[in-house]
């Protein structure tokens, strides 16, 4: 019987400094890495991508590469890791999960009407039902930003239990969409309501809004985390997608996600990046790193 | 050659407003000259190296004439990084505008040519030379961008085959190319070499003279004015036997211009481009301002021939006997 949860009064969720967090996110960017910290990172966060194809134009062919990528980021350099997850949309799921087969990347799905989320709730359920049937690991919900953003809560709580529900074994990621959210204290509020209806994972956004993942708002997101930590003793994951291209950013991320939650957290089963383009740019620098040469990108694959 | 400069590592007032004479006491009453900055540009950009290093340029006289980025290697890569994205906007725009924008240039240049000419007086040279060296490099870039919309013409061509194919060949720009000017001198140098590069379509990283770099980064204010597209020009200042490695080992660098006969330096390029099988161009000159320096030729170094096979029903069917 796990412990009870009392569900707090969302409304009253922390004010966020908006100039503080700034600044303390800005700081982090300012430090430097010793080069042996530096290689280890960079394998850390190329076994944290959810590698993403997210696209109307997807289609099997397109995803049974990314899989392939997912599994040989660069052969000619041993002992790399894989990505952690591929990320695709619930009709593809079939195909990177036969793509993946025993290799141990699992597969996300997003649900809920991606990215908007704009119908009813039995066609989210559904959707999400579809995934999980399909073979889905993980799935990425939308929040309700509409209705968030008209103070209704609680059908925005219920709503992500519903879905939480229907997951059953697969890992929820609840997409808060913070470019909509667009203030540190609805982002706040919107991370304690995921987090008490259920949530795995908290992910800053779909990608398809700008702006989308930045470390400010992802450093509001590791405090809500670390404080739910704290009073419920249950870990959430964090998520930061959309506009993580670089690797020098990817580290800055993985600094600030080692300050405010600590070792427990590094690994792929509690944080992920969200992104396509920044496993290249990992490997670049990993390459620069092994051979004291600057990399071009016309010599890596594309997927 | 180096021995009137010094490299140091600059304390912070140093590079806020590192420049000459402030140390002389001023005379009471007598104005203080604003002395110029000299940064590096990177990306249509003025910024200082980042790694805050600095060197002295200094007269044959071992007076001191300003206080140059010493750029470091992280620098390059920046450039790299600009001249990169700027090659996908200069490469593809038509070569009539690109002519038309290395003209500018050089109206642009006629008009701050009394700039360069007391910067040339500065770095020892006579008001004979300085002059003609000015005028020398205006006209350099009149003569490439005349060239930028025919080279291509002359050295195409269409090619006879044995079956129903329309097969041409014709130039398209290599890249991103790094340059390292001549040393010798401070403006016709830089510029007999960026033209030809740029006049081709390419985007590009150029190491100014170390010994005389006044004048590359008062260039780099005249490719800011004249609707060259930030990061196709690219100029650093500092040492080349530091930099050399890192202008010929990017993967990310398609070819090298190099302009001194030195051995060492040659091989280090040779070694380097054979990682990615860049493009190696060594120029033999040593007077910058003969007309022998100028030539399409020199455009052609730094361009690859594209060939095409194009099917067509019959050979000979338009009766133009290819």
């Amino acid at each position: 019987m796990p412990e009870t949860i009392i569900i707090p009064d969302f409304s009253l969720s922390p004010r966020i400094d908006q100039v503080g967090i700034e600044e303390r996110a800005d700081r982090i960017t300012k430090r430097s890495i010793k080069k042996e910290s530096k290689v280890s990172l960079l394998k850390l966060g190329l076994s944290m991508i959810d590698l993403t194809t997210l696209e109307g134009k997807d289609s099997e062919g397109k995803v049974k590469q990314l899989c392939y990528k997912a599994k040989h980021l660069l052969d000619s350099y041993p002992s790399l890791p894989t990505v952690a997850a591929v990320c695709v949309y619930p009709s593809m799921v079939k195909t990177a999960k036969q793509s993946l087969g025993s290799s141990g990347v699992k597969v996300a799905s997003v649900a809920t009407a991606f990215p908007s989320g704009q119908t009813s709730l039995d066609i989210k359920l559904e959707d999400v039902r579809f995934a999980v049937e399909q073979g889905a690991d993980e799935v990425d919900m939308v929040l309700s930003r509409g209705k968030f953003l008209a103070g209704d809560y609680n059908y925005v709580f219920d709503e992500i239990a519903a879905v939480k529900e229907v997951c059953g074994e697969a890992r929820l990621k609840v997409i808060l969409e913070t470019g909509e959210l667009v203030t540190f204290d609805k982002v706040r509020r919107a991370s304690d309501i995921a987090m008490y209806a259920g949530a795995d994972f908290i992910k800053t956004s779909t990608g398809k809004v700008s702006p989308a993942a930045n470390l400010p708002v992802t450093l509001v997101m590791l405090l809500a985390i670390r404080d739910f930590y704290y009073k419920t003793g249950r870990m959430v994951g964090m998520k930061p997608a959309g506009g993580i291209s670089k690797a020098k950013l990817a580290l800055h991320y993985l600094m600030m996600l080692n300050e405010i939650l600590g070792g427990d957290w590094m690994n792929n089963h509690w944080f992920r990046f969200g992104a396509s383009s920044l496993a290249n740019d990992l490997l670049m620098q990993l390459m620069k790193e092994k051979t004291g040469i600057y990399q071009g990108k016309d010599y890596f694959p594309i997927d | 050659m180096m021995e009137n400069i010094i490299a140091k590592k600059s304390p912070a007032a140093a590079r806020v407003n590192g420049n000459s004479k402030i140390a002389e006491k001023p005379e009471k009453g007598k104005r203080l000259e604003v002395l110029k900055t000299y940064k590096i540009y990177i990306g249509g950009k003025f910024p200082r190296t980042e790694s805050g290093r600095y060197y002295v340029a200094a007269n044959s006289a071992g007076e001191k004439l300003a206080n140059m980025c010493l750029s470091s290697r992280k620098d390059f890569r920046e450039a790299v990084v600009a001249a990169r994205t700027a090659f996908g906007d200069w490469g593809s725009r038509h070569a009539l505008n690109r002519g038309q924008i290395l003209y500018r240039m050089a109206e642009m240049l006629e008009g701050r040519k009394m700039q360069f000419i007391e910067e040339l007086l500065k770095q020892d040279a006579s008001r004979k030379l300085a002059e003609n060296e000015a005028n020398l490099s205006i006209d350099r870039l009149i003569y490439y961008a005349g060239w930028c919309d025919k080279f291509q013409q002359i050295f195409s061509s269409v090619n006879p085959v044995a079956c129903s194919h329309f097969n041409f060949s014709a130039p398209e720009p290599t890249g991103v190319v790094s340059v390292i000017a001549p040393q010798n001198n401070s403006l016709i140098g830089l510029v007999s070499v960026i033209a030809p590069v740029i006049a081709g379509g390419n985007t590009c990283i150029a190491l100014a003279s170390y010994s005389k770099p006044l004048c590359a980064i008062t260039f780099a204010e005249v490719l800011n004015s004249s609707d060259v597209p930030g990061g196709t020009v690219n100029i650093l200042t500092g040492n080349p036997d530091e930099l050399l490695p890192y202008f010929s080992n990017h993967m990310d660098v398609n070819a090298v211009v190099y302009c001194e006969k030195d051995p060492a330096g040659r091989k280090v390029i040779h070694e380097n481009a054979a990682l990615n099988l860049k493009r190696t161009v060594f120029y033999e000159d040593t007077n910058w301002n003969s007309k022998e320096v100028q030539s399409p030729y020199r455009i052609m170094d730094t361009q690859e021939i594209k060939t095409t096979w194009h099917p067509i029903e019959n050979i000979g069917g338009a009766k133009a006997g290819y």
